[in-house]
């Protein structure tokens, strides 16, 4: 780990944090400064629910949720929050390799003094650490709005304690994954269409694997690994499918270091 | 101890050949040419030394040092201007200098301010902003301010103009006398000859020659002109003799072999003038294309 690329990197990542770190802050408090009102018609709400075909329910993991208490509410809305930090994270994993190779200024850092291992180092821990800062304002306004909004209504800060902190090995997923595919593919010119690729990509294996109650495919996905209202309504993470999120995160980081410092850097031809 | 010491480099990219069976030693202090028209494997050669890329066969060396197994530690002390310069677009000359600096372990300020001022480098100007002739000048900066031992400069000289390319080789003949050896790759022969005192000469990826400047030009190949009335095409047709050309009594050829045989053929006809003389660097490579 090389302290000058480090605060490098940390500094190209800044605006883009702030941007999204303000984005999903405001996301949150617009919708938790709706809750009131859901909690105010409950009766209406749940009516209106019932109406709603269950796969559309499914799709946007609502099925079994009781919209009036503040665990059930949040667990909706931290869907959106959820596609906010897969994009970001994405991003970040894509473009921590591929934004050199692009703008060919690996050509540069890779004529210093540095070994490659280091360099991703440094560039991992920058994301890491961007993506922290995300994290920070994302628990920052989550307990806020609902100290704020939540009408003194009573919630276990334990069970939302445990789902913010799977934001954590949540976008270490996308981060990962993103950088070893970085890594496979041949050159990436433009990182966005990647990173929303696989965080849609993934929301949709998740939405769809509920419709058609396709318990496969909740092998794959993150947005099943951590879903927000299971884990609001058993107070815990589902284990196995925690590990295998892990696993594929650790795979995928492994792989990367290996290719990175094996592969050849690309040249202006 | 040589600096650099290639053996058998071999690289391809997929099936497209890059650079094949590239063996060659460059000596501590010399300014080593490495010649070949675009697409020959100059850059491809140059970026296996520094691995960025890594040979498909063989080895190199650099301070007597394996270039992969101690490739961070080599570079320490070596200096890279790559033949297109890309920086960081939104940082300001200034700071890409000092993150390049930081790299290393010595105070680079004063050097870096030296050579700055040598390059007419403006610092606070955004590198998204320089043309390509100051970006150069930002890549010679940031290939020199850590006063490297080895210099590796990739067509150093495109885009910059005459008076700059001037006080550029005045600078790396600078460096070279404080002991700086050099590895100057170029497909311009003119600068080649100005500053250096080996060549390589290298063609579609192979080596065909590496040999003094000086012995290329005075013992290879003689570049004689002979005018003489009557002249029959054959008349020079020897072994050693190539590209004839015969115009209104005028036979133009190069030769190499012992001169006395190409002068009692003169003596056998009436000649009215003769020139021999050393072929230019440029027409003794040209002569290795054809």
């Amino acid at each position: 780990m090389r302290r000058n690329i480090f605060r490098q990197e940390l500094g190209l990542h800044l605006q883009s944090t702030a941007t999204w770190s303000l984005s999903i802050a405001a996301l949150i408090v617009v919708f938790t400064s709706l809750y009131p009102a859901f909690a105010g018609d409950a009766q209406l709400l749940s009516e209106m629910m019932g109406k709603f075909p269950p796969q559309l329910l499914a799709a946007f993991g609502m099925t079994g949720i009781d919209l009036s208490t503040i665990p059930g509410y949040l667990g909706m809305i931290f869907l959106f929050v959820q596609i906010c930090l897969a994009i970001q994270a994405a991003n970040y994993g894509f473009g921590l390799v591929s934004v050199e190779e692009r703008e060919w200024t690996a050509d540069f850092l890779l004529a210093k003094p540095v070994g490659r291992a280091s360099i991703l180092t440094s560039k991992l821990a920058a994301a890491l650490v961007a993506m922290a800062i995300t994290d920070a304002v994302v628990w920052a306004c989550t307990f806020g709005s609902i100290e704020l909004f939540g009408g003194g209504r009573p919630y276990d800060a334990g069970r939302i304690g445990l789902l913010l902190l799977s934001i954590i090995p949540f976008q270490l997923f996308f981060c990962s994954v993103g950088l070893v595919i970085s890594l496979f593919v041949k050159r990436i010119r433009t990182v966005t269409p990647y990173a929303m690729g696989l965080a849609f990509g993934m929301y949709l294996l998740s939405a769809f694997g509920d419709m058609l109650g396709e318990s496969a495919l909740e092998n794959i996905t993150p947005f099943q690994h951590f879903e927000a209202s299971s884990i609001l309504q058993q107070g815990a993470w589902d284990a196995p499918l925690v590990l295998i999120s892990a696993a594929v995160s650790l795979a995928s980081l492994v792989g990367s270091y290996v290719r990175y410092t094996r592969r050849d850097i690309p040249s202006v031809v | 101890m040589s600096i650099i010491e290639a053996n058998h480099l071999t690289k391809f990219y997929g099936k497209a050949r890059g650079i094949e069976d590239v063996s060659f030693r460059v000596e501590e202090g010399e300014i080593f040419g490495f010649i070949g028209p675009n697409g020959a494997g100059k850059s491809t050669t140059i970026r296996l030394l520094l691995s960025l890329i890594y040979p498909t066969r063989g080895s190199a060396t650099i301070f007597g040092k394996d270039c992969i197994r101690h490739g961070p530690e080599i570079r320490r002390e070596v200096g890279y201007l790559p033949s297109e310069v890309f920086y960081y677009e939104r940082m300001k000359v200034i700071d890409l200098l000092r993150y390049s600096a930081s790299f290393y372990r010595r105070d680079c300020t004063k050097r870096m301010k030296e050579l700055a001022d040598l390059m007419e480098l403006e610092m606070n100007r955004r590198i998204q902003d320089l043309s390509y002739g100051n970006r150069k000048k930002v890549g010679i900066v940031q290939g020199l301010l850590h006063e490297p031992k080895l210099l590796f400069l990739d067509e150093p000289t495109a885009g910059l103009d005459p008076l700059m390319q001037r006080n550029f080789f005045e600078l790396i003949r600078q460096e070279n006398q404080r002991g700086v050896t050099v590895f100057f790759s170029s497909h311009i022969l003119g600068e080649v000859q100005r500053l250096c005192s080996r060549v390589g000469i290298i063609k579609e990826g192979h080596v065909v020659e590496i040999a003094d400047i000086r012995t290329l030009q005075q013992s290879n190949y003689k570049k004689v002109r002979v005018d003489a009335a009557g002249l029959a095409g054959d008349h020079f047709a020897l072994p050693g003799v190539t590209n004839l050309e015969l115009t209104n009594g005028t036979v133009r050829f190069f030769y190499k072999g012992d001169i006395n045989t190409v002068l009692r053929r003169m003596g056998e006809i009436a000649v009215s003038d003769v020139t021999i003389e050393e072929p230019t660097l440029e027409e003794i490579f040209l002569h290795y294309y054809e």
